[in-house]
């Protein structure tokens, strides 16, 4: 079945007519997102490829129903984009741009708090339901439709997973980077309800990194709410402390956040932890073979 | 980002929050002219970007004009060790010259945002165990922290403000006033430039009964910068590894890590995870490095050039999962800077992803000094043999 993004999902693009916006527009259609609209204030009036550009994402919704945003804005201009999306009665907002300060961020989640909308991102590679569409930029290739979920803050990283996956012969329902900021939209915890409710999913694979307390989280969460097996890996063991590796919430701060910590806590909740990555599509792999599942 | 102590004080001033009179100085005579001019016993405080100042020797207390240039002249220049700058310690290159106060209670009063799920917030933490490592009073005794989360909808309240005096024992209305004063002030600060760490350790009530920011320590969001022209100007290149100061000038995203086997990848987790297979098959990573999407050839090139800079390496890893990028470019991209830069170091490469065949045939067709590897673990491996 798959979560969030799914046949009923009607796409807008924001910042369609930049060279991010179009070229990934144009890889979305060709992996069968319908792709209805796109928004650049100012050049309402256009086309992509067909697609009908307007000024505003309420014409976007009014005119062509829109229902889904996938954001490649600029950062100074992202926040004010995602909330003119959720105010517009936009149902799923993803953002893939890097660079969006914390303040801004913490203004968004309070207007994500009192609407009815759901949000991946920020600085994120999109979302993927094999089959049915992407947002973001996931290569296609890796894809293969299936019943695993995978959930990650990592970009490339998370491509590697998913390959490792699809040439065990393992497909994934839907997977999803809600990224490497701090203050994302969706965490592993919004997800895994998700997911858990999902019933084409069966098993799931969680990617973390170091840097803030959304794995431990995760972990309590599993240990009374999630009953899927759960397989996950959290890159950055070796990274010191107080730098910021890369991604902005890839940050240990005031000694808290290490890897070892996450992996500590996800073991005791009864998640299975590789530590080497190259074998987390085997380990998903041991566990459809036990649940005699092998899809 | 990160900025000092003097600059962090011209902030506060901007944002009515009570600092020590004094000066920045970068030779002894102008901490003299200071002192001078301030006419009091100063305080000369070596100027780096890292705690522990005092017991590593960088902080002096001058009764005269002369006393001040006397430390000014030992601290300028000392390479100033901490334990938290590493055993190379930093140059100081200028001192704070302040009026010294009188103390009658140190009070920590410190900001960060909180992003766990459902709070996310600026947070402000206040101690009556003021001057003390923070770290330490939330390890050993967190119920001395009183804590207040700013809802973002509503801002600072005088309210909590008030939380926050009562707690710290600052009961009586002047000075719990001056204190929501000062608290009103740097939450200010910290939302109108994108702050992620505001520390006053310690806030002095001095016998006089009044409220001074004795230290202060603000960092800034990275990712604010680009709408505080004022801030960024901030930036201290002095205080940063000078391979990471080129680096960053070059756009390339890179930390210098102590090991000998250097690391390309392309992804910020990806990159994480290369160090930590690397430390996995027993070798010690050098860096890291995220060349991003755009991993072309003078990406490439300029990433190859900081590597190689660094004296300890002795290898290098590049693993690239090539997606919207193609692997046979990624290996032109390699092949053509290797042979701009002469590059002598031997390299392990492992391509995933589109056209990873032609990639592979390419970097093995090239005559250059590679070695491929197909799988993760399987390169990490290989680069920490050719070191052995």
């Amino acid at each position: 079945m798959a979560i969030l993004l799914d046949k009923n999902s009607r796409v807008v693009v924001q910042g369609i007519t930049g060279s991010e916006g179009t070229f990934h527009t144009r890889e979305s259609v060709k992996f069968g997102t319908k792709v209805v609209a796109g928004v650049t204030p100012g050049k309402g009036g256009m086309d992509v490829d067909g697609i009908p550009v307007y000024n505003r994402v309420a014409d976007a919704v009014e005119k062509q129903g829109a229902n889904v945003a996938a954001l490649y804005t600029p950062a100074a201009f992202s926040a004010d984009a995602i909330i003119e999306s959720i105010e517009a009665g936009i149902g799923l907002v993803v953002c893939m741009t890097e660079g969006i300060p914390v303040t801004d961020m913490i203004k968004v989640k309070q207007v994500l708090k009192t609407s009815k909308a759901s949000m991946i991102g920020c600085n994120c590679p999109g979302i993927t339901t094999p089959g049915v569409g992407k947002i973001g930029f996931m290569p296609s290739f890796i894809h293969k439709k299936g019943n695993v979920g995978v959930i990650s803050r990592s970009g490339t990283l998370t491509y590697e997973a998913i390959w490792q996956l699809t040439n065990l012969g393992i497909g994934q329902t839907t997977s999803i980077g809600i990224g490497g900021d701090p203050i994302p939209g969706c965490g592993f915890v919004d997800l895994l309800t998700l997911y858990e409710k999902d019933p084409d999913t069966v098993a799931l694979v969680m990617i973390g990194e170091i840097g803030g307390t959304a794995e431990e989280e995760a972990a309590e969460f599993i240990k009374s709410n999630v009953s899927k097996p759960v397989v996950s890996f959290i890159a950055g063991r070796t990274a010191p402390p107080g730098r910021r590796m890369g991604h902005a919430g890839a940050i240990i701060s005031g000694g808290k956040g290490t890897a070892d910590e996450k992996f500590k806590a996800l073991e005791a909740a009864g998640v299975i932890v590789e530590k080497n990555p190259a074998e987390i599509g085997k380990r998903v792999q041991e566990i459809l073979a036990k649940k005699g599942n092998k899809k | 980002m990160k900025i000092h102590e003097y600059q962090a004080k011209s902030l506060l001033r901007a944002y009515n929050v009570p600092v020590p009179n004094g000066d920045v100085a970068d030779t002894p005579e102008k901490a003299r002219e200071i002192a001078k001019s301030l006419n009091k016993t100063t305080i000369v405080k070596a100027q780096i970007h890292a705690g522990g100042r005092g017991k590593g020797g960088g902080v002096k207390v001058a009764k005269t004009p002369d006393e001040a240039f006397e430390a000014a002249k030992k601290i300028l220049g000392m390479q100033l060790i901490t334990h938290q700058t590493g055993p190379e310690g930093i140059k100081v290159q200028k001192v704070l010259v302040e009026e010294t106060s009188n103390i009658k209670k140190e009070l920590y009063l410190g900001m960060v945002v909180d992003r766990a799920r459902d709070k996310e917030c600026v947070v402000f933490m206040a101690s009556e165990a003021g001057g003390m490592d923070i770290e330490e009073v939330a390890k050993n005794t967190p119920e001395k922290i009183i804590k207040c989360a700013v809802p973002p909808a509503v801002g600072f309240s005088p309210f909590e403000a008030r939380k926050l005096a009562y707690g710290l024992g600052l009961s009586d209305k002047a000075l719990s006033a001056q204190f929501a004063n000062i608290a009103k002030g740097l939450y200010e600060l910290f939302v109108g430039k994108d702050a992620s760490l505001v520390e006053i350790n310690p806030l002095v009530l001095t016998t006089e009964g009044n409220l001074i920011a004795v230290d202060a320590k603000i960092n800034f969001d990275d990712d604010g910068l680009f709408r505080h022209a004022d801030i960024k100007e901030l930036r201290d290149e002095n205080e940063e590894d000078p391979l990471e100061v080129i680096a960053k000038n070059a756009g390339v995203n890179y930390i210098k890590l102590d090991g000998n086997i250097a690391c390309m990848v392309n992804g910020a987790g990806l990159a994480m995870t290369t160090m930590d297979l690397i430390k996995m098959a027993g070798g010690d990573p050098a860096n890291f490095l995220d060349v991003g999407g755009g991993a072309n050839p003078d990406q490439i090139e300029k990433a190859f050039r900081i590597l190689t800079a660094d004296p300890n390496v002795k290898a290098i890893l590049v693993n690239i999962f090539g997606g919207i990028l193609r692997c046979d470019r990624v290996a032109n991209g390699i092949i053509q800077a290797a042979k701009n830069i002469d590059m002598k170091l031997p390299m392990v490469i492992r391509l995933q992803g589109t056209n990873v065949e032609e990639g592979k045939k390419l970097l093995k067709e090239s005559g250059l000094k590679f070695t491929v590897a197909d799988g993760l673990y399987e390169a990490a491996e290989k680069v920490v043999a050719l070191i052995k």
